[in-house]
């Protein structure tokens, strides 16, 4: 372990943040970097099975301002996998529910001595807000719908895996577009990274204005599925819904639902991936999910290896003559 | 008796197509003369050399806040702001807490301001008793009180048999309904204007639709009943489209733009900063762009501000929690200068008239010009003086504004009120 552990004593050169907020605002050639180092990481630990301890001595705080078990738990699982203390802090426990202000509660914590916050907020821009008003890193663990950054890093990682360069490769997002965070975290990263995007869902979850990216919108399934070479399917978000955008969940599934029948139209090496939690029957059916190219679990054993390489990139020792590491992904700067 | 010279200042007055170098004279109070004065006895005189005087600036959209919500304003603190800003008068609007809808709420604001001793403060009523959006308030005993517009803003007025009787009823009183125009329903849950914007933030969008389908039933229904609807903060190209072709169809419809439509898109969400959020919201580069073409061709008549002070810790919360609304008494005035007259979009004239001059003519007061026998409400204005939005030294009790930090052409130095000077910028 000391062998490996030396192979991560500094952070490189080429990653300068201290949060990790969005995948929007981050370079290729940073995006390269956390899934070569994720790869680093997933090696070092045996698949995520072993230890590194290259952040003993660190503590991180698990912020979770909305319900998650699987996100919740893979963060504490790599910052335990790498050395660093985990702290849980949710709502239910918290006194948010007494009337603080979000922003009072994390002031708190950082009063305490950590090094970062991992924050799960159901409104859009609440780590970037703390991001400039906190001293210690933030790392966002989904906002709303606006972004979920590790996740769409390790839906890249894990299709990096298997077909190396993403350069050409045809990957359709399909589902609830609108209020998926994990799209629009793998929207940027594969644009980034030279894929192409098609959107796909009905028109009320895919909006047209997707195009002025640079994606293709498209609202018919049969129609792209042989054209993709891999396929990433999202929930239907409920929850986040105002007004029912289709008339049921049974028509819902007749049209966007990858089932078997659509699996024999696809390219015989399609690979699919769902973020999970995923509904069986609704976006995906149970042949499908369970099927050979299926790399939905791997997509959980890739998230601790992303996570960790996270983690180490920005709470891990800087070189000392290396430069000022205090640049922010929010553009907004320090302001205390 | 006592008499105060303005001498040498560039004297614009849309009232009497005024605008030339000369001297005004006011005495008790009141307008003598533009022109010769050199027989007067002259108890103070302003040198106005380089200085643009205009006949005192009028807000016609202002939330003072009092009575209820005293941490973000109180009468004192938002006509003080009004005063640094150059305003001479405000229109407030009754979104209070109890809202204004009785006689004696009315007298309330009038008792206020006469001891705050700054600014006019006209009182706009609610169209609805208790704002509620149910049934008319009493809008006779209002108009009595010296109610002067009425309004239900920071909502829309939904049911539309209500909005034509209050139509009907204040044709009256000859008085205009200021509208907030909002379809609820295709903006609910909104945070941000509905396009690129919010789909890459992932934030809830109000469309522009939700503003222009109700200017539309709006204009509509004063087709009906010949009542005069006032549109409050124009923010999209529709909805100045429509309103052009109601006034080219003779329907008695006026329009507002607030500056932070003309001078802010979406793209300032892009930092979650609540203070970039206001309801209707910012929208694009295309509606900017047809705000102020509207206050060019006249489509749109005047510049308010839509004041919307907010206590700090209101507004440092997490983005879809945070209250609608922004500051804008004391950048207004540097805002309109620097967007509109100092790029050549529109001559001072037309600034001072969307100012001062149509703002007075909608409200009915005897106020925005420099007629001689008038009460002398005059603003003096430095149009090269550069200077740095800092919210700290606000008069505003708050400081939420998006204007922090920037660089404005153009501020009052003298803020003249009944021919008293009440603001002096040292």
């Amino acid at each position: 372990m000391a062998r490996a552990a030396c192979e991560f004593e500094v952070v490189p050169l080429g990653w300068t943040h201290r949060h990790l907020l969005d995948i929007e605002r981050l370079t290729s050639d940073e995006i390269r970097l956390l899934l070569d180092t994720a790869g680093r990481f997933k090696q070092a630990t045996d698949g995520c099975r072993k230890k590194i301890a290259v952040l003993s001595g660190c503590t991180i705080v698990n912020l979770f301002f909305e319900n998650s078990t699987r996100t919740r738990t893979s963060f504490a699982l790599a910052a335990r996998r790498l050395g660093a203390d985990v702290i849980d802090f949710s709502t239910s426990t918290s006194s948010l529910s007494k009337g603080e202000s979000f922003i009072d509660t994390a002031k708190n914590l950082e009063a305490m001595g950590i090094d970062a916050v991992v924050v799960r907020h159901g409104t859009p821009g609440t780590p970037h807000l703390l991001a400039q008003r906190l001293n210690v890193g933030v790392i966002n663990a989904g906002d709303g719908p606006h972004e979920h950054p590790t996740q769409g890093l390790l839906d890249i990682f894990s299709i990096r895996e298997r077909l190396g360069d993403l350069k050409g490769v045809t990957v359709g997002l399909v589902g609830d577009i609108a209020h998926s965070r994990t799209a629009r975290s793998n929207l940027w990263g594969l644009l980034k990274l030279g894929a192409n995007v098609i959107l796909c869902g009905p028109p009320t979850l895919v909006s047209q204005r997707w195009r002025e990216l640079g994606v293709e919108v498209s609202h018919d399934l049969d129609e792209i599925v042989p054209r993709c070479d891999v396929l990433n399917l999202l929930r239907i978000q409920f929850e986040r819904q105002n007004t029912r955008p289709f008339p049921s969940v049974r028509e819902y599934a007749h049209l966007y639902a990858m089932n078997g029948d659509r699996l024999k139209r696809a390219k015989k090496d399609l690979l699919i991936l769902a973020p999970g939690p995923i509904n069986r029957g609704v976006e995906v059916t149970a042949d499908v999910a369970d099927c050979p190219q299926s790399l939905i679990l791997d997509q959980v054993t890739n998230g601790l290896a992303v996570r960790m390489g996270v983690l180490w990139l920005t709470c891990g020792p800087r070189e000392s003559n290396g430069p000022d590491s205090i640049a922010t992904l929010g553009g907004a700067g320090r302001s205390s | 008796m006592s008499t105060l010279l303005i001498q040498g200042g560039r004297i614009i007055d849309p009232s009497q197509a005024i605008d030339r170098i000369d001297d005004l004279l006011v005495r008790d109070g009141i307008i003598l003369a533009i022109g010769q004065s050199s027989h007067e006895k002259v108890d103070e005189t302003i040198d106005a050399t380089g200085l643009i005087v205009t006949p005192g600036l009028i807000d016609m959209h202002v939330h003072l806040r009092e009575p209820g919500r005293e941490e973000d304003e109180t009468i004192e603190t938002g006509t003080r702001a009004a005063l640094a800003g150059g305003f001479t008068s405000v229109a407030c609007i009754p979104n209070t807490e109890p809202p204004i809808d009785t006689q004696a709420a009315v007298e309330f604001i009038h008792q206020k301001a006469v001891r705050a001793d700054t600014c006019n403060v006209f009182v706009v009523g609610c169209v609805s008793r208790n704002r509620e959006g149910k049934e008319l308030a009493e809008i006779g005993q209002l108009v009595e009180a010296g109610a002067v517009a009425f309004s239900d803003d920071g909502a829309p007025i939904y049911d539309a048999e209500l909005m034509r009787r209050a139509f009907e009823y204040c044709r009256m009183f000859d008085k205009p309904i200021f509208a907030h125009e909002e379809v609820l329903e295709l903006s609910r849950g909104g945070v941000m204007h509905e396009g690129l914007v919010s789909l890459v933030l992932g934030l809830t969008g109000m469309p522009a639709a939700a503003e222009e389908v109700m200017i539309g039933r709006d204009i509509a229904l004063a087709e009906v009943t010949g009542g005069r609807l006032h549109v409050m903060h124009v923010s999209t190209a529709r909805g100045v489209e429509l309103i052009r072709a109601a006034k080219a169809r003779g329907t008695r419809v006026t329009a507002e733009a607030c500056p932070h439509h003309f001078t802010l898109t979406d793209e300032s969400l892009r930092g979650f900063d609540s203070n970039a959020k206001m309801s209707p919201p910012l929208r694009t580069a295309v509606d900017v762009e047809a705000i102020i073409s509207g206050l060019v061709d006249g489509a749109i008549d005047c510049i308010a501000t839509d004041h919307a002070p907010h206590a700090p810790e209101k507004k440092m919360l997490e983005i879809d929690r945070a209250p609608f609304g922004i500051l804008g008494l004391e950048t207004a005035l540097g805002l309109s200068i620097t967007r509109l007259v100092a790029t050549g979009r529109i001559g001072w004239p037309r600034l001072v008239e969307a100012m001062s001059l149509l703002p007075a003519q909608i409200l009915g007061v005897t106020r925005g010009t420099l007629r001689t026998g008038a009460i002398a409400d005059i603003t003096l204005i430095n149009p090269d003086l550069s200077w740095r939005v800092d919210v700290d030294k606000f008069c505003s009790k708050s400081v939420n504004s998006p204007f922090q930090g920037w660089v404005l052409k153009g501020r009052a130095v003298f803020t003249i009120v009944a021919g008293r000077v009440k603001y002096r910028l040292d």
